[in-house]
């Protein structure tokens, strides 16, 4: 498929993932061989990835990330942009199989199996691992085949009745049934941005995936839009696992139990949110958080 | 001078002109203490100026060529001692048209009335008289128009605004020229069809099911009511366009989706220029290659297993005809199904679905109506075909569904109802405008049909 032209990010600037910044890298402390800061594992892990290395073309966009996602868990991601933050989220369900050029190294698994084996079928594995975009990309569709897309090509429903339950049920928990529910034969692109992303929220957890992957779900989105969405993270993180890749270090601290901070394709720390917010292990993640740069 | 002459005097006038306006707004910047000082950028100003110098004289020039000729004949009938004119009343323009034609040397003087070769004479001397008076006063109403522009150029003259208006005007009097055009060519053909239905009724020209526009040219001759039903028609053009379609709209789709979703880059840059090639084939070609090569084919493979295929038949027609629309499919097709944000592939590639999922169930119906838009563009220039028609699908009138048969096409009838000899008037003339008519309507309600489809795609990604 022709993806490279399409992809959101165009040409990367060089400078973004050059080795050669070697030099100011240890000037802010940061070093060639860096090793991870903070908990980088966790006791019930959903998802595991261990020595993460993503190229595109030749070069590196994630440099040797190890990291575990808590089961029923928000992680957030920050860091500045381009850092890589998309990147690593993509790769946990394997969205960068869609780019030309996009190489993975390392070891990524689900409740132990490997993502990337040979044998692992990857319709499956994104039926358990959903993802929602940066932009609401709701289908040209009704609202009611919006979410019952999933449902059918995964075929969850036996008859329209069940697949009219699915969808009331993935609506209620995406928290736009009741504004929706005299219109579901309408298009789902008519619905305003913040519904339209949670229309995307509903689709993604139609096929009830263990793990939702977010990427900078809100913003597109105003801020009563995005304290709507955020209600609906921390309502769904009771029953999913959820990664969330956020630009909003409020944001990211209202809603995530673990946060991690990116930098330069490199995982600088993971720590509980509220320790990385008050107490951060790292200097680099200080500078960051107290907006010394981003 | 002639026209053509005279038109490139003006414009060295003009741009002259341009150098005069700008030298002098430079000048006059220069003094106040830069081009800022000025309303307008010297640019503008010399286009003022330039625009001062060429339009008054141009108008002038348009207006000479289209009464000089009637003004200078009126003079030269005039002239001549009333007996002259034969007694009816085109005997007038008749004259002129003699005269006119002995002087330019059509006509040779030695064998006509000296009193004529006198006229065109005199018609010559007017002629050149009134030409180099054009000339004359043209120069002059351009020098003038350069001087006093040139004279009001002062750091306040606001130049910008009005050359930017002078430029919408331009575009409007082109933008104007289109349209008149088309509604001239409309007017025309709508005024000689309503001729053709004083002489048939219309609903005998719509419903009647039998075409032999084979009329009289003497009262007496045998066979002398044609019979002008265009159904047999219609039938015929809906066959030879069905077949083409049958064949342009699945493979035109079909490779639009391989180029846009599923063929490598360096294979698309190949494939997307050959296949367009084919939309570069003159029709005669295409013609020809159905004539006689898919015809005959046709037919022997007809005899083979017991058919009776026709050698001149609607398949033959529509099948090149269908090969001929494809890229009008399939580009358009590709250009729309490229539209589709990458963003639907994602979402519904995240939900689990493989590549063709996505592609049936996200991509083309997100880019359906374009697709469909770019359908009914082709099935209007199907419909509009003649060539490869006329040389495949034979003459016979035949009302017929069969796409083995023999068929006649709208566009075919006007061809051979126009070429040849005609009477201006017969209504077997008339029919010709009458049916292209009804063909005008019919691709034009396609078309808008079409671009108010493409439209609510264009919205549907605001
Ligand atoms: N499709 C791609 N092709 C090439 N380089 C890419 C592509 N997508 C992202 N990159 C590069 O990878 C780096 C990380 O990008 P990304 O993961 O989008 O960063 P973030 O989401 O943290 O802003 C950037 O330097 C970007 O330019
Ligand atoms: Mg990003």
């Amino acid at each position: 498929m022709n993806t490279s032209a399409t992809f959101g990010v165009g040409t990367p600037s060089e400078s973004d993932f050059r080795d050669t910044r070697g030099g100011d890298m240890s000037e802010i402390g940061l070093t060639k061989g860096h090793v991870t800061v903070g908990s980088v594992e966790i006791q019930a892990a959903k998802m595991t990835a261990r020595g993460v290395n993503i190229f595109y073309g030749d070069k590196q966009a994630i440099h040797d990330v190890t990291v575990d996602i808590g089961k029923n868990q928000v992680i957030a991601m920050i860091g500045p942009s381009g850092c890589g933050k998309s990147t690593f989220l993509r790769s946990l369900n394997r969205m960068n199989d869609t780019i030309d050029g996009c190489k993975i190294e390392g070891d990524i698994r689900i409740d132990g199996e490997d993502l990337y084996s040979p044998k692992l079928d990857v319709v499956e594995l994104r039926a358990r691992v959903g993802m929602v975009f940066q932009k609401p990309n709701p289908f040209p569709k009704s609202i009611y085949d919006n979410v019952a897309y999933g449902p059918k090509i995964h075929g969850l429903a036996e008859t329209r009745v069940d697949l009219d339950e699915m969808v009331e049920k993935s609506l209620r928990r995406a928290g736009l049934w009741d504004e929706v529910k005299d219109r579901l034969f309408q298009a789902g692109t008519g619905l305003s941005g913040g519904q339209q992303q949670r229309l995307c929220i509903a689709r993604a957890i139609a096929v009830s995936p263990e793990v939702i992957l977010m990427d900078e779900p809100c913003s597109a989105l105003d801020p009563i839009a995005t304290a709507r969405i955020e209600e609906l993270i921390e309502e769904l993180s009771h029953n999913f696992t959820i990664a969330i890749v956020t630009h909003n270090m409020q944001q990211a601290a209202r809603v995530s139990q673990r946060t991690a901070y990116f930098h330069l394709g490199r995982l600088i720390e993971v720590n509980p949110t509220e320790q990385v917010f008050t107490n951060p292990e790292h200097s680099l993640t200080e500078s960051y958080i107290t907006g010394r740069f981003g | 001078m002639h026209a053509n002459n005279l038109l490139l005097l003006l414009l060295a006038f003009v741009a002259a002109a341009f150098y005069v306006g700008r030298g002098r707004a430079n000048h006059i910047a220069k003094l106040a203490g830069g081009s800022r000082q000025l309303h307008s950028l010297p640019d503008y100003h010399g286009h003022y100026t330039a625009l001062c110098c060429g339009l008054p004289a141009v108008l002038l020039l348009i207006l000479w060529i289209i009464f000089s000729g009637h003004v200078i004949s009126a003079m030269v009938l005039d002239s001549l001692p009333a007996g002259q004119f034969l007694g009816d009343p085109g005997g007038r323009e008749l004259l002129a048209n003699k005269i006119a034609n002995i002087a330019q040397g059509v006509l040779p003087k030695a064998n006509q009335p000296a009193i004529l070769v006198a006229a065109a004479e005199e018609l010559n001397r007017l002629t050149q008289i009134s030409r180099w008076s054009v000339t004359a006063l043209a120069s002059c109403v351009s020098l003038v128009g350069l001087i006093w522009a040139r004279s009001r150029i002062t750091p306040e003259l606001r130049s910008r605004p009005r050359v930017e208006a002078s430029i919408r005007y331009a575009l409007f009097f082109c933008a104007c020229v289109a349209v008149f055009t088309t509604f001239g060519i409309i007017f025309s053909v709508l005024f000689e069809s309503l001729q053709f239905f004083q002489s048939v009724p219309v609903v005998d020209f719509i419903f009647g099911l039998e075409w032999s526009p084979q009329t009289a040219i003497r009262d007496d001759q045998v066979g002398s009511s044609g019979s002008f039903g265009a159904v047999p028609l219609f039938v015929g053009t809906l066959l030879v366009s069905a077949v083409a379609m049958v064949v342009a709209v699945p493979i035109g789709l079909m490779s639009a989706i391989f180029l846009a979703e599923y063929a490598h880059k360096s294979v698309r840059a190949y494939a997307k220029p050959a296949l367009e090639v084919l939309a570069g084939i003159p029709t005669v070609v295409y013609g020809f290659f159905a004539a006689l090569t898919v015809a005959p084919f046709l037919r022997d493979l007809g005899q083979g297993y017991g058919f009776s295929v026709s050698s001149e038949s609607a398949l033959a027609a529509g099948l090149v005809m269908g090969v001929m629309i494809i890229p009008f499919i399939s580009s358009l097709s590709d250009d729309v199904i490229t539209a589709v944000p990458q963003s639907l592939r994602d979402g519904s590639l995240a939900m689990g679905a493989t590549h063709s999922e996505t592609v049936i169930r996200v991509v083309i119906p997100a880019a359906l109506p374009g697709i469909v838009a770019g359908i009914m563009l082709a099935i209007s220039r199907a419909i509009g075909e003649t060539m490869i028609v006329v040389m495949a699908s034979g003459l016979a009138a035949n009302m017929t569904f069969n796409p083995l048969d023999s068929v006649t096409t709208v566009t075919v009838q006007i061809v051979t109802l126009l070429t040849g000899d005609q009477e201006f008037d017969s209504p077997k003339t008339l029919a010709a405008f009458a049916l292209g008519l009804v063909l005008f309507l019919i691709t034009l309600i396609l078309n808008i049909i079409a671009l108010k489809v493409v439209k609510r795609f264009r919205e549907q990604y605001e």
